[in-house]
């Protein structure tokens, strides 16, 4: 079984009964000929390696390699510890654990690139915060992540998730597109509905420039990641109440990449303008490598 | 085009801070770490984003992790330094601003072996986590280390094709792809062989049966599970 493209996923799934998860996994095993225990205990260990990296934080000081983030993940649980928080116990947890794979990314430490390092706190944010809010088990989780893959899958194929092809757009927009997906699979919707879910969570954040300060992986990557995290959580919602995507996820796809290549390229991770060229975010950036080459 | 799997997507499991300037690094010395004996000193030299950024990506401690052969998702990549010089590699770094036509993410990779002898490495970092060499001791060559792969030093000559493939079948192995690059005939080859399954020493051997042969090395492919 193959599929290239979200209207064949769809099919798939409603002709057969099966959920997007399902596909994706029967894809790898059938058409890509990889071993099925193999395959899933590779998806166990990703999980392990992301729901370490979300919690990371909560246990060990981190200073980015740039020196730019390293804390926030903590000052944003302990906002929620002291009832102090905006936002309600899933979405504060989620951005909270987002922001600290983050950290741990930009301090060397173990990731799992989900599509890409740069939003690689999306997906495990919104996973962890759901696992510990709603009680999914681990194997639930690593299911949903096929699902995930399966949305990342048809934006490789037919897009791009590379900041310097697509902007921050095609990395955090992708990474919460995946989230959207999972999170609706795991709370029961159909496989339309994930697709749609997907939708919201690109257009919703459709145009958004990589524009890396210092060109690290720093900021402003943290925060986006925290809002790529919501945004998930919020696509998901949007389509669990039933309300319906304007455009099928492969013209979504296809928008996207369209506005992802007219960025002009100072705005696709070169680095040359947005918050990279912003006088303060300079000087600040240049404060912190010249505090740590001292060192 | 390679299909694109599951774990190309949720992957690579990899220290951070970025596929291409830390992950994509390491793999390109891991490969240059393998072409002489025991690597004893080892420059590299950067060359544009690479150049602006490698201290802020650890690009650095990547590239001397890979020499030191850790995979990807090595947690000693963060302490490469310290444990390079626990076992006795001694390394430097030069930034190249001037060569403005190469590829953004390039690194020179000059290894010396504990035998003295040396090879030039240039590889590309291309996204996600892969890298490709594209030049052994200033040839131009092709090499991914997506598999195990041979490397065949020899002098241009005749017979060497037909030599290679008598060579591997009569060891039953498959190969993924055989490419000779030359600088000019006569001169000193490569021969790159990418196989399926990993190498054994007899090959390697047999392979170093003909009078053209100089050298052949062997690069296992990293395993990423």
């Amino acid at each position: 079984m193959n599929f290239t493209n979200g209207a064949q996923l769809l099919e798939y799934c409603e002709k057969e009964n099966k959920k997007i998860s399902d596909a994706m996994f029967e894809r790898e095993t059938g058409y890509l000929e990889q071993d099925a225990e193999r395959t899933v205990k590779k998806m166990q260990k990703a999980w392990l390696i992301m729901k370490a990296a979300a919690k990371k934080p909560l246990t060990e000081d981190i200073v980015s390699m740039g020196g730019m983030i390293g804390g926030e993940s903590r000052k944003l649980h302990t906002l929620r510890e002291e009832e102090k928080n905006i936002c309600g116990s899933v979405v504060s947890k989620a951005i909270a654990y987002a922001v600290g794979v983050l950290e741990v990314n930009a301090s060397m430490g173990l990731i799992v690139a989900a599509p890409t390092a740069g939003s690689s706190g999306v997906l495990p944010g919104v996973l962890c915060a759901l696992q510990e809010e709603y009680g999914f088990q681990d194997e639930e989780i690593c299911q949903a992540m096929f699902n995930a893959a399966a949305i990342g899958y048809l934006i490789t194929r037919n897009a791009t998730t590379a900041g310097a092809e697509g902007g921050c757009q095609a990395e955090v927009g992708s990474a919460s597109a995946m989230a959207a997906s999972a999170a609706v699979e795991l709370f029961g919707g159909t496989p339309g509905q994930c697709l749609d879910a997907a939708s919201f969570a690109l257009v919703n954040i459709l145009g958004l420039v990589c524009d890396p300060i210092g060109g690290l992986v720093e900021n402003p990557c943290q925060n986006r990641n925290a809002m790529g995290a919501s945004n998930a959580l919020i696509s998901a919602e949007l389509s669990l109440a039933g309300i319906k995507s304007i455009t099928p996820i492969d013209e979504t796809i296809g928008v996207m990449y369209a506005v992802g290549k007219s960025l002009p390229s100072e705005l696709r991770e070169t680095s040359l303008g947005g918050m990279a060229v912003a006088r303060t975010a300079c000087e600040t950036c240049q404060a912190c490598m010249s505090k740590r080459h001292s060192k | 085009m390679n299909e694109i799997g599951t774990f190309d997507i949720l992957g690579p499991n990899m220290i951070g801070p970025s596929s291409s300037h830390t992950a994509g690094a390491l793999r390109i010395a891991f490969i240059a770490g393998k072409m002489v004996e025991k690597v004893k000193h080892v420059k590299f030299v950067l060359y544009g984003s690479f150049a602006r950024t490698y201290h802020g990506h650890g690009t650095d401690r990547a590239l001397v992790g890979g020499i030191l052969g850790y995979h990807p998702d090595d947690e000693r990549i963060r302490e490469s330094f310290e444990y390079a010089t626990e076992a006795g590699l001694t390394f430097s770094f030069e930034e190249n601003f001037t060569d403005k036509e190469i590829y953004p993410n390039t690194v020179d990779i000059y290894v010396t072996g504990e035998d003295g002898r040396s090879m030039s490495v240039r590889g590309k970092s291309i996204g996600g986590g892969n890298a490709v060499i594209t030049r052994l001791n200033g040839v131009e060559v092709e090499l991914t280390g997506n598999y195990s792969t041979m490397v065949v030093q020899h002098i241009d000559k005749k017979g060497m094709m037909a030599f290679m493939t008598t060579v591997l079948s009569a060891y039953d192995l498959n190969i993924g792809s055989l490419r000779l690059y030359r600088e000019s005939r006569g001169k000193v080859a490569y021969a790159i062989i990418e196989v399926d399954t990993n190498v054994k020493q007899q090959v390697v051997d047999a392979l170093c049966g003909f009078e053209a042969v100089q050298n052949v090395i062997l690069v296992p492919a990293i395993d990423l599970d």
